[in-house]
């Protein structure tokens, strides 16, 4: 450990000692889950201070209406689906990506939106359709990719619109009154497009700190640390301890060009309903992109699988360990819900990092839990 | 990862499109958010595209891992590894 | 019967050159025979006729279907000696003799196929063995990369080795012979979808040399275990789970390049989940660790050894990481083809 890191632990032990009770952050984002485990720092927080995973897993909060329209649109001999690696294993009513890619059906894994139009480009006889999944993070790139393909008259190319906003969310997810929760780690990465202002409706709705933090470990404790100093002293404020990458009024191009080819609608998100104002989707003169449009899908409605808890867990109601199907029917090699599919789902991060290791193959029996706080 | 962006240095550029150099590793990125970096700036990178500029020395205090030994020397010794010990007695 | 043009039976593998005629005996004559060339495969006899006189002999065998065929650091025909070379060397066994199966897609160029046998023939040189026997199949074109390679390998075990994974416990060291992740990140860095153009190169190199270094000099290595697929975390999940014991890693001391780290930094992947080609985890006696780091420092192939971690008693059996920022995390087994995430 660095002696800053060391100096950092001893301070966020001090403040929550000083705090006297226990307290609740909760980290939005999965990214931020995934580090805060794979880093160690979570295990180096005092057993006081908990952090609840958020619905901040894009993969995870993706209805399953639109993981079913993607499959139907992958049986179309004409169609090759361009999805971001973490799309592939999401179950849908009938199998997956994965699954249907196994089965014939064109599926390519792309790392950027742009070789998405470029697929489209090279294979002019068939048609790309585009999965556009993330947050603010990624929705830049695709509106960008969106009004290439529109400047370059690329007329086999669309997208199934899947992006969601993060402030919405948040604010349903305190309106509600049922998380109790201390204050929020705001999404760095998302920060750097949307501005570190964007949080301030969190904080005078809600009166709750909200602290802006990268994904280094450093970072981490730092983030952490203010969020302590403000519950330590009272406050209710918007901080940021990544002022080297998040500006107050974020990324001025991506915003601009998100407000000229998208606009806000409102969207349905996993296990959580629909959310006003929480969707990007395609503006009207972009429209024709649009790949529900295009091929005239109906999109059906989600169902619920008996037990699993991915609703609880996403709103930070329950952890994984409390769920029933947890690490037993449902596992990373065989996930029932998104929280397990994601690489970044909370249920992937607890088993893929928490200490008591899954038994392997044997579908379940369950293990008590070691008093270990992480 | 949904938030996965690494730091790297703008190389070279041409239209919309630039080189990025991350420790050794080119990756060509869109500019398109980014319009204002040029060539020796440090930019942050995710899915294919720059998302932000940053400045070098943010960059290296910000991921430590950028600062640490790497190529030179030979091997990294962390806690485990001290100087090689001398020939070892062969036991019974 | 089609007309094939000279043009065409020069530059490419065709059926015809599977079909056990003349177009076959030109095929191994003009293009593998003089790069294999050795007392045992030139007679050409159905088998090949070996001295053996050591009390076990030690058999593997491994299929090779890389692709792309040809990445940075070297190719499928690299792979496919080391790679099963490694398997004996890792049993304690000093390899002898190769076969090598090629299945050839039609199409294939002749000049890569000609790369590829030199290749074999480079790293049998290097791995001190001889491709003693081998089959040559062309199927039809059906959009594979090509070339699949199968090799079978046998190997004289050492009499003073004795690796056997009852023997690991409370107080070993566990060792690696230098920096890891090379091999995935630089196969990755070529595959189509995912391009980026990397310093990084396949660390493919036979290990049996570096090993005799441990095994010379009388050293107790307890345990051997290539890391191919799965990376490191999949030799510390075996390990583990047969030896019943908890590995305790210390990722400070875990040698990677600054190129990979952020290779796989970029990807999403972990380092430790991702394959190597020249990498062995070892456990040795606690008290020889210090010793067997230096003598596989003296190797060119060892030149970043480094004791990575510990053997403990902690049970139920886990391998933990102590991170970077002096916290604590498992390793798991990787689930499976780790998909580059991006987001």
């Amino acid at each position: 450990m660095t002696e800053s890191e060391s100096t950092l632990i001893d301070q966020i032990r001090a403040l929550t000692r000083r705090i006297g009770r226990r307290v609740q952050y909760m980290e939005v984002c999965g990214t931020h889950t995934v580090c805060l485990f794979r880093s160690g720092v979570r295990s180096l927080l005092p057993p006081e201070l908990r952090m609840i995973s958020g619905p901040g897993c894009p993969v995870c909060v993706t209805a399953q209406r639109h993981i079913d329209a993607a499959l139907e649109l992958a049986t179309d001999r004409r169609v090759i689906i361009a999805t971001y690696g973490d799309m592939l294993r999401v179950p849908g009513r009938r199998g997956s990506l994965e699954s249907m890619r196994a089965a014939g059906a064109r599926v390519e894994v792309v790392m950027s939106a742009r070789d998405a139009l470029a697929l489209a480009r090279s294979h002019p006889a068939e048609e790309v359709v585009f999965l556009a999944v993330g947050f603010e993070t990624t929705a830049p790139a695709t509106a960008a990719v969106v009004a290439e393909a529109d400047r370059d008259a690329v007329g086999n190319f669309s997208v199934l619109m899947c992006h969601k906003r993060i402030v919405p969310a948040m604010l349903a997810l305190l309106g509600d009154g049922r998380s109790a929760l201390d204050g929020f780690l705001c999404p760095g990465h998302v920060s750097v497009i949307i501005g570190s202002s964007a949080y301030r409706p969190v904080v005078a709705r809600h009166r709750v700190p909200c602290v802006v933090a990268g994904f280094e470990p450093r970072q981490l404790l730092l983030g952490i640390r203010r969020l302590l100093q403000q519950t330590a002293s009272g406050l209710a404020r918007l901080d940021n301890v990544y002022p080297v990458c998040v500006s107050p009024a974020g990324n001025g191009a991506a915003l601009k060009l998100m407000r000229e080819v998208f606009r806000h609608e409102d969207a349905a998100w996993r296990a959580l309903g629909v959310i006003g104002a929480s969707g990007f989707a395609l503006s009207e003169r972009y429209a024709s992109f649009d790949a529900v449009r295009r091929f005239g899908i109906v999109l059906g409605c989600d169902e619920d699988h008996p037990g699993c808890l991915c609703g609880e867990v996403i709103q930070g109601l329950a952890e994984p360990g409390d769920c029933p199907l947890f690490d037993r029917a449902c596992t990373p090699m065989r996930p029932v819900g998104p929280c397990m599919v994601s690489s970044e789902g909370t249920c992937a991060a607890w088993h893929r990092y928490r200490r008591t290791p899954p038994r392997p193959g044997r579908g379940g029996r369950r293990r008590k839990e070691p008093s270990c706080p992480w | 990862m949904m938030c996965l962006a690494v730091p790297g240095k703008l190389i070279e550029c041409h239209e919309d499109l630039a080189t990025v150099d991350l420790q050794g590793n080119r990756l060509r990125i869109s500019r398109v958010l980014v319009p204002d970096a040029r060539p020796g700036d440090w930019v942050l990178v995710h899915a294919g595209f720059g998302i932000a500029r940053i400045e070098e020395q943010d960059a290296l205090e910000t991921w430590s891992y950028l600062q640490s030994a790497g190529e030179a020397p030979i091997f990294e010794d962390g806690a485990m590894n001290g100087e090689p010990a001398g020939p070892r007695e062969h036991s019974p | 019967m089609s007309v094939v043009t000279e043009t065409i039976e020069r530059n490419q593998v065709l059926m015809a050159h599977g079909g056990g005629g003349e177009m076959t005996g030109r095929l191994v004559a003009e293009h593998l025979l003089p790069r294999l060339k050795n007392e045992y495969l030139a007679p050409l006899t159905d088998g090949a006729v070996l001295d053996w006189t050591a009390p076990n002999v030690v058999f593997t065998t491994d299929s090779y279907v890389v692709t792309p065929l040809v990445f940075p650091g070297g190719d499928i025909g690299r792979l496919a000696v080391c790679g099963t070379v490694n398997d004996l060397a890792v049993m304690g066994a000093v390899p002898v003799a190769l076969s090598l199966g090629l299945i050839m897609e039609e199409g294939l160029p002749i000049d890569t196929l000609d790369r590829i046998t030199q290749s074999i023939a480079a790293a049998a040189r290097e791995a001190g063995v001889n491709v003693v026997t081998g089959d040559t199949k062309v199927i039809e074109r059906r959009g594979g990369p090509g070339l699949f390679i199968n090799t079978a390998g046998i190997g004289r075990l050492r009499g003073d080795v004795r690796l056997d994974i009852a023997r690991v416990e409370p107080g070993d060291a566990i060792i690696v012979n230098g920096r890891i992740a090379e091999h995935g990140l630089a196969i990755m860095s070529v595959r189509a979808g995912l391009e980026f153009n990397s310093d990084l190169r396949s660390d493919a190199a036979p290990l049996g040399g570096l090993l005799a270094e441990l095994f010379d000099e009388g050293v107790e290595v307890k345990f051997l275990r290539d890391a191919t697929r799965g990376g490191l975390a999949g030799v510390f999940a075996d390990l583990s789970e047969r030896s019943e014991c908890t590995l305790e890693i210390d990722e400070r001391s875990v040698p990677i390049s600054r190129t990979a780290r952020h290779a796989a930094e970029m990807l999403g992947l972990d380092p430790l989940t991702v394959a190597n080609e020249g990498k062995v985890v070892c456990v040795v006696a606690g008290r020889d660790a210090q010793y067997a780091v230096h003598r596989l420092r003296r190797h060119p192939l060892g030149r970043a050894a480094s004791i990575i971690g510990r053997v403990t008693d902690a049970q139920p059996p886990l391998v933990e990481l102590i991170t970077a920022a002096g916290g604590r995390r498992i390793v798991q087994r990787p689930y499976g083809e780790e998909l580059p995430r991006i987001c």
